[in-house]
């Protein structure tokens, strides 16, 4: 008895040795990871400043980047990862895309999309793992957090607290707010206000911009009139499609810097992020796709490159054994951002460091030195877990 | 008798004194330059231009000769160090970033950091032999002492490549964490220490067996977690200690080679990168990227004793007696 047990002990070595042998050796043991990256930008309307126009595939660039660099390293891991694109014009066509990658098996997917579609999605895709790089919709981190959702997208709480850290450090604490008509700009508008709460502003007087008529030509003669008001020391501009936010720096009442959407900006990234080797990933961008790499490619990038990181880790590709990791702080990220990045366990949001630019330098990186917080400093930006009222579970 | 103690006091005298007239050499990444300093007197004597973004430096055996990554102008370049002339320049593919010298003073392997190879090129005839694939963004290089292995780090890939000297070809790959930076052989070969600056970590390697040995972590007291990012490592030739450059934490650990343990931190400038002793291994000196300087830190007391102020992002170090 103790002999054939131990016989049937060496055939069983035997075997999983030649299991490991055929995994190591050959292809056909190789971990096909598939990903999707979803789109739908809607059309942001007539724009007044409509000069230097936006790339029209922003996010898809980054995503492929991304899968190539995690192919680099796939290759010495037996890991091969395949990138499958749909870009719709309406939300509905991009469900039904959705719907037929799921039925080819596919279980994780990069979205770049409104927070409506982006709802739908996860209601649809419901045993997926689902990386928000489209939507800086602060509910989705706050109220209505998506159990299969996690966000590399900075949201615009974060965005907005990240401006206020420094304004505070200036000492610009008297604040002019003026907002655009749309839906996001007054999303924008209401990230600003709970910053300058936050962090001690104070808004001298708050507009509304509802003109219509062609800024390029007269706003010399408008702007300077319509931000007569109460002395401020900043211009806080809410205005997401840049309609006429470009036209209020040098054109203010007061001989003050405008920030916010437009002048001082803060963003997930920039052309002028180079440090922390942040310069190899723009020239490895620059060669990819011919242009600058801007907030979007970069929150699709990150996203494929999270995932690659845990299936790395985990040695294999399940949604929700990728989405428990992310979610455990046992997946520090490289974001060529000077630190390591992680997702947040309550919201699933991504922590990042948030640059402040214009157009052609870096003026500053959030969080500001001395805005302490007892685990990290990156979450006195954005929404925190006491803030939060739908809270998601790891498993 | 009193004769014999004279001579001895000035031999003594002109040795130490031969001790301290070390040059160290650091390249200002961007100033396109490298500084000259003087370590009698602890003073830039000489700023020498460069091609574009100078990073890794390296000397030749003899110390005669100064090999410079200018990853801007994708070459390395070779300064004479008795004219402070450049020779010539390599071949040595795009964007090098760090090199490392195989014992036998002619081949140089380089990481060319944006196109995920290593180059081989021999600094006799300057040819390249060979170009291997590594992961993404290749950046440390180290060659063993026996000559046998050159590994390189791969920066996204997450990964330490061994490559057989013999063949130029990759035969293993060790998973590290995030973002190794760096490799270091000890001195008789038998350990590779490598950095990983995001996972914040340390490993050390059997090189017999390319396992991992050890992972080292580093704690400093009133510093975040996610600002301690090792860099740069020097090993003393003694075998006693290990230093690692912590970055954006603005210290240097010194660890104890043998049982592994973490003795001190010490204070250094901000944002330090990368390390080089003095001939003697009485002296570390660290880059400090983003205050601009070297730090002078004595080896014997474990104090920092000077710091030095240099061109704009100091990157790279090395010393001649």
């Amino acid at each position: 008895m103790r002999q054939i047990s131990r016989h049937l002990l060496f055939c069983a070595a035997v075997t999983l040795g030649y299991a490991a042998i055929s995994q190591a050796g050959s292809p056909a043991a190789e971990l096909q990871v598939r990903i999707a990256y979803l789109a739908y930008t809607p059309a942001t309307g007539p724009l007044l400043s409509n000069v230097i126009g936006e790339p029209a595939d922003a996010g898809l660039r980054g995503a492929e980047l991304a899968i190539a660099d995690s192919n680099s390293t796939g290759r010495f891991l037996q890991q091969a990862y395949s990138l499958e694109v749909a870009e719709h014009a309406d939300s509905q066509s991009l469900l039904e895309a959705a719907s037929a990658l799921h039925g080819q098996g596919v279980r994780l997917f990069v979205i770049n999309a409104p927070a409506a579609t982006l709802r739908k999605l996860s209601q649809a895709l419901a045993d997926s793992l689902l990386i928000n790089a489209g939507s800086r919709d602060d509910s989705l981190r706050q109220s209505e957090c998506l159990p299969n959702v996690l966000h590399t997208l900075p949201s615009r709480a974060m965005l907005a607290d990240a401006l206020a850290q420094f304004l505070a450090v200036r000492r610009w604490t008297h604040w002019l707010l003026i907002s655009g008509p749309t839906e996001d700009d007054q999303a924008y508008a209401a990230a600003l206000r709970r910053a300058a709460k936050r962090f001690g502003h104070s808004l001298v007087a708050e507009k509304a911009w509802s003109f219509d008529n062609d800024q390029r030509r007269s706003a010399q003669a408008e702007m300077p009139l319509f931000t007569q008001t109460t002395e401020y020391d900043v211009v806080l501009v809410a205005d997401e499609r840049g309609d006429f936010g470009e036209y209020l720096p040098y054109q203010t009442w007061y001989p003050r810097p405008v920030a916010g959407t437009q002048g001082l900006t803060p963003t997930g990234w920039h052309k002028t992020v180079e440090t922390y080797g942040a310069a190899q990933l723009q020239k490895r961008f620059e060669a990819h796709a011919k242009r600058w790499m801007n907030d979007r490619d970069y929150a699709a990038w990150i996203a494929v490159r999270s995932i690659a990181s845990a299936v790395s880790k985990l040695g294999q590709a399940d949604a929700r054994a990728i989405r428990t990791l992310a979610l455990s702080d046992q997946l520090p990220l490289d974001g060529f951002k000077g630190r390591k990045l992680s997702f947040r366990s309550w919201n699933g949001q991504l922590r990042q460091p948030i640059p402040l630019v214009h157009p052609r330098a870096l003026v500053s990186n959030s969080p500001q030195e001395g805005f302490l917080h007892p685990t990290s400093e990156l979450d006195s930006l954005g929404y925190d877990a006491p803030e939060v009222s739908c809270k998601l579970t790891a498993n | 008798m009193r004769f014999a103690l004279l001579a001895a006091s000035i031999s003594l005298a002109l040795a130490s004194t031969s001790g301290l007239a070390a040059t160290a050499y650091v390249s200002n990444e961007k100033d396109d330059s490298i500084s000259v300093i003087d370590l009698t007197t602890m003073e830039v004597t000489a700023t020498l231009d460069v091609g574009q973004r100078p990073r890794g430096l390296l000397l030749s055996s003899d110390n005669k000769l100064l090999y410079i990554c200018a990853s801007d102008s994708d070459r390395v370049q070779v300064m004479d160090l008795a004219t402070r002339k450049i020779i010539k320049e390599l071949p040595s593919g795009a964007d090098p970033e760090q090199f490392a010298l195989h014992p036998n003073d002619r081949w140089l392997y380089i990481s060319n950091e944006d196109d995920a190879l290593v180059t081989v090129v021999d600094t006799q005839t300057d040819q390249v032999l060979g170009q291997i694939d590594v992961g993404v963004e290749p950046e440390g290089m180290a060659v063993s002492p026996d000559g046998k292995w050159a590994v390189n780090t791969s920066e996204t890939t997450n990964m330490l490549h061994w490559i057989d000297t013999s063949s130029h070809t990759l035969v293993d790959n060790t998973l590290v964490d995030q973002r190794p930076r760096h490799v270091e052989f000890d001195g008789d070969g038998k350990r590779l220490w490598a950095s990983a600056e995001i996972g914040g970590t340390v490993t050390v390697i059997d090189v017999a067996s390319r396992q991992i040995e050890k992972v080292l972590t580093f704690q400093i007291k009133g510093v975040h977690p996610d600002k301690v990012q090792p860099v740069g490592v020097k090993l003393s030739a003694d075998g006693k200690y290990a230093f690692v450059a912590l970055g954006p934490a603005n210290h240097v650990a010194v660890v104890d080679a043998k049982s592994y343990e973490v003795l001190d931190y010490l204070l250094v400038g901000r944002r330090v990168w990368h390390l080089a002793f003095t001939p003697d291994q009485k002296r570390l000196l660290t880059t400090n990227g983003v205050s601009g300087d070297v730090s002078v830190i004595d080896v014997d007391n474990l104090k920092v004793s000077k710091s030095i102020k240099v061109g704009r992002y100091p990157w790279g170090v090395v010393v001649t007696p």
